[in-house]
């Protein structure tokens, strides 16, 4: 491996991964396969432009917008692409709605599979062993896990990802928030409550 | 393939101890950025579909897998892709020294300034088929007891129980075909197993799973 003759006496696997990281750049953009301001401007767009407000901002319009809520139904991607959220990792959204005798907890057991355009990359968590393979068999011990507990009469439905269609979990619009605006709403809607591990925020977590 | 990362129903993987969203970082290694933007614009490349890099990461050493975070677990498949590929050599990864330069007018390279209409647009995986789908939302399914020893999207959680048609997708090309090279579509759908069906009578009643599922892993019931 390429870190034996770096003098770095940090051989922990952070380091060893960030020298092993480093290497293959190097070699691949001396090499002309890989643009190193492409690799900059895929970071930017990940970290700071792709994340779970754009969920937010759908859940919100659909708590708000009975027909786009029923275009959200008909054909979530086409719906989802109205507010310009498109692309990979979302080419084939399907939107599943909780509701007070619902509850929907999306997983990939196979691997990561997690709709970006509308969530952003997955938290660690849910690329995680413990996730992974207990959302399936136990996802009542999963929700407790994140604090959520349910009614024995609500019915739990898992959605396991395992091909290109991507699940957005519709959360249910939290009481006390008739009469909200979108805009209102959106700061509500958790990364959480869209993957379904919990609830939307309450009307009382608004923020002034 | 039954591999280290068809884990669905395991128990040995302890508690999930999820970090609170709001101080969650995104990244928790600086490396873990260049790892994602490099396994993506490799990928990008057009050397390998999003299947066949799936198939080189679940065929990590098992002990590999379950101990690597998920960027390792890129990081390493992208690395031997790569060298699969000839696009890099082990000697190369080894010495840290570019020994080949290949003809990078032959590749699709991506340049910063289509990152951004590249993801924008993705790359749909539907595709029209000439046959007819063989189920319908509501009919009732087995998932195959089948053990390829390739890629395949089957849980092995799935095989051998009954379940029902609840979403009909169409055409989408077939992973375990694309894993190999071959992009050609089967119907898919998605299909509910009832918990009980899956976990025995402990599973409360009326909990379920849904699972996407193409046609060659499902037979009528």
């Amino acid at each position: 491996m390429a870190h034996d003759h770096h003098g770095d006496d940090m051989t922990a696997p952070p380091s060893d991964m960030a020298l092993r990281v480093q290497a293959l750049e190097s070699l691949l953009v001396e090499k002309g396969l890989v643009d190193p301001r492409a690799l900059d401007v895929i970071v930017d767009r990940y970290e700071n432009r792709v994340g779970p407000r754009n969920g937010a901002h759908v859940v919100a319009r659909a708590w708000t917008d009975p027909a786009y809520l029923e275009r959200l139904r008909a054909d979530a991607t086409a719906a989802i692409a109205e507010l310009d959220y498109t692309g990979r990792q979302g080419e084939h959204m399907v939107v599943v709605e909780n509701d007070a005798k619902v509850h929907n907890l999306v997983v990939c057991t196979l691997c990561s599979c997690y709709p970006w355009p509308v969530l952003g990359l997955p938290p660690a968590w849910y690329k995680s062993s413990p996730y992974r393979s207990r959302a399936v068999i136990d996802p009542r011990g999963v929700l407790a896990e994140f604090g959520t507990e349910l009614n024995d009469d609500v019915e739990v439905k898992v959605w396991d990802s395992t091909s290109e269609v991507r699940f957005l979990v519709l959360p249910e619009r939290p009481a006390g928030t008739e009469g909200w605006t979108e805009e209102q709403l959106i700061p509500l809607v958790s990364r959480n409550s869209m993957i379904g591990v919990e609830k939307a925020r309450p009307a009382s977590e608004a923020s002034a | 393939m039954n591999g280290p990362h068809d884990m669905g129903g395991m128990h040995a993987y302890g508690a999930i101890n999820p970090e609170p969203e709001a101080t969650e970082p995104l990244f928790h290694e600086p490396w873990e950025r260049k790892a994602l933007a490099l396994t993506l614009a490799c990928g990008a490349l057009g050397q390998w579909s999003i299947d066949e890099a799936r198939s080189v990461r679940e065929s990590l050493d098992p002990a590999l897998y379950t101990s690597s975070s998920y960027y390792q677990k890129w990081f390493e498949a992208l690395t031997r892709q790569m060298v699969d590929k000839g696009l890099v050599t082990a000697e190369e990864l080894e010495t840290a020294t570019v020994s080949q330069v290949p003809d990078a007018g032959a590749y699709r390279v991506l340049r910063a300034d289509a990152v951004d209409k590249v993801y924008a647009q993705g790359g749909p995986t539907s595709m029209a088929i000439d046959n007819a789908a063989l189920f319908k939302v509501g009919d009732t399914v087995r998932a195959r007891n089948m053990n390829p020893v390739g890629h395949t999207r089957i849980p092995r959680y799935v095989r051998g129980h009954p379940g029902e048609v609840v979403l009909w997708h169409g055409g989408h090309v077939f992973a375990d075909d694309s894993a190999v090279g071959v992009r050609r579509g089967e119907h898919l759908y998605t299909v509910k197993f009832m918990a009980r069906d899956l976990w025995g009578e402990a599973a409360p009643a009326a909990d379920s799973v849904m699972v996407d599922l193409w046609e060659p892993y499902l037979e009528a019931l």
